[in-house]
């Protein structure tokens, strides 16, 4: 079963991450790409990013087959995605370990969701 | 314009030709080698001891040979020469590890050579307690099946380097058990063999549950397995699960190619076209699972492979033993009892006592599983209550866990609407 374990940047964890001291973040960057390492480790990591800031993001969209790129929309968006491990484990139980180790677990929560697969029962 | 296009497609058939005779040597290698894969690593594995370097070794056997076979030939004997090659690696990396431990070189070894309970006691290994589900799945598929870690990975979609850091994982964890290439003594045997029929039946799931057109060069991970499972059969001829696990695995994959649509929709049983299934498989399965049942103590392998067969037998939907099929599932809750056995006992109830029954079963079965509000569904559309069973179809649809289900649960409440 694959897991998504979703990671939301919101006013919570800003404001946990104000009150960080430096080594506290230092420890924090080094917890996510130590967790990355063991999951890699223990064969169940498909694929792990933190992303650029939304000012960065570009939206797309196609009208009458034109492809129209743009910065917006502009509204503040009080929460957004801010990484993910998308991981390969058994079951659930497995994911929520997985999870438990993120460091943002600690100071706000993280969400772990279940991928569709292509199984289908036959009744 | 026409000259132009013809000159084209005459290259391409050229080189099309070209193309399939390679292949066709290559698939007969492939065949070759995936057969001898087992045999080659059980030796090495025996005669020096570490199933890991062992697999290693072999493993690297097998890439020279799928290179340098297609084009300079099978040799006489390919399982000698890959066994030659394998030792000599192993002995070369021995050599290597020794000489950095400043010890003495190892003496030449004789080579090792095949043995019959050989398959049996890898196949045992690969599936070993200490090791975790995905684990033994990986692990068989490379050890046994033969396939390389880039095969595997596609097959599972999961990253090449996931896979191969299962395998390694999975061989550390068997050398820290203190697994040995040996049968296990013979009280444990049962127990073990139960794990490995296990890790064969989600082998198949996984293909039959996967491969549903998405990807052309995806393996055939069911068609893995029913090989495997044959393989089973054939060094165990009296497990009377062994053959019911084949037979299931031949009466269900008979139906594959009416299962899905080519857009990938689930097609229900009672929607198959069911001259699409596959009638060859069907009366293997069938034979296999009469030949069992008449032999061997029953097990829950060869019960849901009889109910497989029911189905199968059927000419229409219509005409399906359902009686048969509930006598058979109620056998089945008591062999090996679950949320899903429960579920299709209570399907298999309406079809004999009709909806309400069967929905008053449902309520009294207290199940917690995502799939009841699929089963509530159905059987309220039966009973004729459209309005809650179009909410519980949507209720499943939420609930599952399954794209081509979703889909399928989606357009039967829209169908209500």
């Amino acid at each position: 079963m694959k897991y998504l374990i979703l990671i939301q940047s919101n006013p919570r964890s800003l404001a946990a991450w104000e009150k960080m001291s430096d080594a506290e973040r230092m420890a924090f960057g080094r917890d996510h790409l130590k967790l990355s390492e063991q999951m890699a480790d223990a064969g169940v990591l498909v694929a792990s990013e933190g992303l650029a800031d939304p000012s960065l993001a570009t939206w797309v969209s196609v009208r009458d087959g034109r492809t129209i790129p743009s910065d917006g929309p502009f509204a503040e968006v009080k929460e957004h995605l801010a990484g993910f491990y998308l991981i390969d484990c058994p079951a659930l139980d497995d994911a929520i370990e997985w999870a438990s180790r993120v460091p943002d677990a600690r100071y706000t929560e993280v969400e772990v969701r279940p991928v569709l697969d292509m199984s289908g029962w036959e009744f | 314009m026409g000259v132009l296009t013809n000159a084209h497609d005459y290259r391409m058939g050229r080189l099309t030709n070209a193309h399939d005779k390679r292949m066709e040597r290559l698939t007969g290698v492939e065949d070759l080698l995936r057969t001898a894969a087992p045999q080659v690593l059980a030796a090495v594995a025996r005669r020096y001891g570490d199933f890991g370097a062992a697999e290693d070794a072999v493993q690297e056997a097998l890439i020279a040979a799928a290179r340098q076979w297609p084009d300079e030939g099978v040799p006489d004997n390919p399982a000698a020469w890959l066994i030659r090659v394998a030792s000599r690696r192993h002995i070369e990396t021995l050599r290597s590890e020794q000489a950095r431990r400043r010890r003495e070189a190892l003496p030449p070894d004789p080579a090792p050579a095949v043995r019959g309970d050989d398959e049996l006691t890898l196949l045992l290994l690969c599936c070993h307690p200490a090791l975790t589900p995905p684990a033994q799945v990986a692990l068989t598929l490379r050890a046994v099946g033969g396939l390389t870690t880039a095969e595997i990975a596609r097959a599972l979609l999961i990253p090449e380097k996931t896979v191969g850091q299962r395998i390694s994982r999975a061989k550390q964890r068997i050398r820290e058990a203190g697994a040995r290439f040996v049968l296990p003594p013979a009280e444990e045997i049962g127990e073990r063999l139960a794990g490995v029929r296990q890790v064969l039946y989600l082998i198949f799931n996984e293909g039959s549950t996967a491969s549903s057109g998405t990807s052309l060069h995806r393996l055939e991970l069911s068609g893995e397995a029913i090989r495997l499972t044959r393989q089973l059969r054939a060094l165990l001829p009296s497990d009377g699960e062994v053959a019911g696990l084949l037979a299931l695995m031949l009466l269900t994959d008979a139906r594959r190619p009416a299962r899905t649509r080519p857009d990938g929709a689930l097609v229900p049983l009672a929607d198959q076209d069911r001259s699409r299934w596959d009638r060859t498989a069907i009366a293997e399965g069938i034979s296999i699972i009469t030949d069992a049942l008449q032999r061997f103590p029953v097990g829950s392998f060869q019960v849901q492979a009889a109910i497989a067969a029911v189905h199968d037998e059927a000419p229409t939907a219509e005409a399906t033993d359902w009686a048969q099929i509930l006598e058979l599932y109620r056998l089945l809750a008591v062999l090996s009892p679950g949320p899903m056995v429960t579920l299709n006992r209570i399907v298999a109830l309406a079809e004999v006592d009709g909806p309400l029954v069967a929905l008053k079963a449902l309520d009294a079965a207290e199940i917690g599983h995502y799939r009841v509000a699929a089963v509530r569904a159905h059987l309220l559309e039966r009973s004729g209550s459209l309005d809650a069973a179009r909410e519980e179809y949507r209720t499943a649809a939420r609930l599952t866990l399954s794209l081509p289900e979703r889909r399928y649960l989606e357009a039967r409440a829209a169908r209500l609407a």
